[in-house]
């Protein structure tokens, strides 16, 4: 079985290809430039590479949030079109959880932080318990003061990752009153190895979806909606749909010539 | 010959829109979602809600143009994408989709220009016009007056110094409560009114006959809200939208028609968002009437943005071989005739 990962999800670009048991190849990158100059190109080096027939795929798994929402986007996009053109399924990973699986087997608390701005993570709380990752706590968004809060009082040792590990370096050392560590630079970010193996065990248990119904999950409203929501309290958060008006065929279309 | 099909996909702004376009001006299917009724709730489009429902809708908006048009990807020659201008989320969610397409099916990607696109639009029911001409482009964002020398290829005669005319139609009507969308809101409520009932000014800047000028005018409509509700008068909204919308028309014509006149070119066409105001399409054709000039509009479903329009300028790209890399970029500033 090979799957396709994906990860645009923060500050690193990366793309993997892993057949079984066996990472092909993998091109991760944290650079300056964006993502959408980078994600394509990135694959189209490892598929010449490899020599991959793109049709040999099974699936692309993708990073599928929380994240940057532009970042989030661009590896959707990318993800729901090579779906739609090889006809083949995606599975959504959660970024949280296939940063934790980064750290295979560790002991204790894994705590996979990003930073989330404005004081802000995006966190979960994972271990892993007879070879197999389990989620202690499902990802999330909050301050990283009520993070801290929670790992002291759960009172076991926590390991550290993600990019908001400096941004919230100096806070942690401060408050934690649990043994905690932070994890080396080659397992410390995102990587799309991480999300297409994570990716495989979700396939084999059917969890995979139509490109077509795929969508990032942010796990945060805009800060328009946001802001609407506060203006009236009434107001649920915008859910309509968008209606797709199908102009087939001459006479809707005002005539082709 | 064999039929050159191109698959083209518009995202730039608050429509996700696809097309499959046959030899640059027959239009095989259409499709748009539109997500104007979202954006009414916030009195303007939001970039980020705007981006969100791109991505939930563009492989459902693809398939539907793809079947519609009765054909697969591997019947397709080439994929158009517009990667500017536009909100830069917006355009990335298309732009990362078309790359993503034409990779996996090893086609041709071809980035097209969104306003060349809305003057591209013009080919598709008007199959004897042909460069050269003058073009008007006015909508939510642009404002231009170019020479359409070739196919892609413009001279810019003139734009505007400030707002384009859609955003002070949008200005407007928001201040005399009519919401978002202002254009077709102005157009209608301009139907019960009187367009000589208040003298609004017309822009003239010097030296630059065929530039535009729309903050006066739109200042000129709050300041005589104002001035009313100073003095306790009721307004006539539909005299207000009448004058105002005339005043507007009447530069948009006139430049044109200097222009016209100072170039010799005798074909003019509208392009644009605001090109299907109603007033501005009756003007415009009684002017070139006057002139003895032809005149060129698209139908109001292809004036607003759609995946037709793009899938035409992206024919006549991919004919004159631009083709485009891997790293295609949204480029939310990009100015026309640039590549």
């Amino acid at each position: 079985m090979k799957i396709l990962g994906l990860d645009s999800s923060g500050i690193v670009a990366s793309v993997a290809i892993v057949e079984d048991d066996t990472l092909l190849a993998e091109y991760t990158v944290n650079y300056k430039k964006t993502h959408s100059q980078t994600l394509l190109p990135m694959l189209d080096e490892l598929v010449k590479m490899t020599e991959l027939d793109m049709e040999t795929i099974d699936a692309i798994a993708v990073a599928v949030g929380p994240g940057s929402f532009t970042g989030l986007r661009i590896g959707s996009a990318t993800a729901k079109g090579l779906g739609l053109a090889l006809k083949k399924p995606l599975i959504a990973v959660p970024t949280v959880d296939a940063l934790a699986f980064n750290l295979y087997d560790a002991s204790g608390l894994i705590c996979p932080i990003m930073d989330a701005r404005r004081n802000q993570v995006y966190t979960g709380i994972y271990k892993f318990e007879n070879h197999e990752l389990v989620t202690e706590r499902e990802q999330w968004a909050d301050a990283a003061t009520e993070l801290i809060r929670i790992l002291n009082e759960m009172g076991q040792s926590v390991t550290f990752l993600g990019d908001g590990v400096p941004v919230f370096k100096e806070l942690l050392e401060q408050e934690l009153k649990v043994p905690y560590s932070f994890a080396p630079a080659h397992v410390n970010k995102q990587r799309a190895a991480a999300v297409a193996a994570l990716g495989m065990k979700y396939y084999k248990e059917g969890k995979i979806q139509e490109a077509a119904i795929h969508s990032p999950q942010y796990l945060r409203v805009s800060q328009a909606e946001r802001e609407r929501a506060q203006r009236d309290e009434s107001i649920q958060p915008v859910g309509e749909d968008c209606p797709v008006r199908s102009m087939d065929r001459l006479e809707k279309t005002g005539g082709t010539v | 010959m064999k039929d050159t099909l191109i698959l083209a996909i518009e995202s730039s702004c608050d429509e996700t829109a696809a097309s499959v376009v046959k030899n640059g001006r027959t239009i095989l299917s259409n499709v748009i979602s539109s997500q104007i009724e979202l954006h009414k709730l916030y009195g303007g489009v939001v970039p980020e809600i705007a981006s969100r429902k791109h991505i939930e809708k563009i492989n459902q908006v693809i398939e539907q143009a793809l079947a519609d048009a009765e054909v697969t990807l591997d019947d397709l020659d080439a994929i158009g994408v517009t990667y500017g201008p536009g909100l830069v989320g917006a355009l990335l969610v298309g732009v990362a989709e078309a790359k993503a397409i034409a990779y996996a099916k090893k086609l041709p990607l071809v980035g097209v220009h969104h306003i060349e696109g809305h003057v591209s639009a013009n080919y598709i029911e008007h199959p004897d016009l042909e460069p050269p001409f003058l073009c008007l482009i006015v909508s939510g964002g642009h404002t231009h007056l170019v020479i359409v020398k070739d196919y892609g290829e413009f001279e810019i005669l003139g734009r505007t110094r400030d707002d384009a005319a859609g955003e002070a139609f949008d200005k407007v009507a928001r201040a005399i409560g009519l919401g978002y969308p202002g254009g077709p809101k102005i157009d209608k409520l301009s139907k019960e009114g009187n367009p000589d009932a208040i003298d609004f000014p017309r822009a003239k800047i010097d030296g630059c006959p065929y530039d535009f000028s729309f903050s006066g005018v739109k200042s000129a409509v709050l300041n005589y809200l104002n001035n009313a509700r100073m003095k306790g008068e009721a307004v006539n909204r539909a005299d207000l939208a009448a004058s105002f919308q005339k005043a507007v028309v009447d530069v948009l014509v006139e430049h044109t028609m200097l222009a016209a006149r100072d170039y010799h070119i005798d074909k003019i066409a509208i392009a644009g968002g605001v090109a299907s105001n109603g007033t501005l399409r009756d003007a415009m054709e009684k002017a070139c009437k006057k002139n003895g000039y032809s005149f060129f509009r698209p139908s109001p479903v292809f004036c607003t943005d759609n995946a037709a329009m793009i899938g035409v300028a992206a024919y006549y790209e991919y004919m004159k071989g631009t083709r485009h890399g891997w790293d295609l970029n949204a480029v939310p500033n990009l100015k026309l005739g640039e590549r």
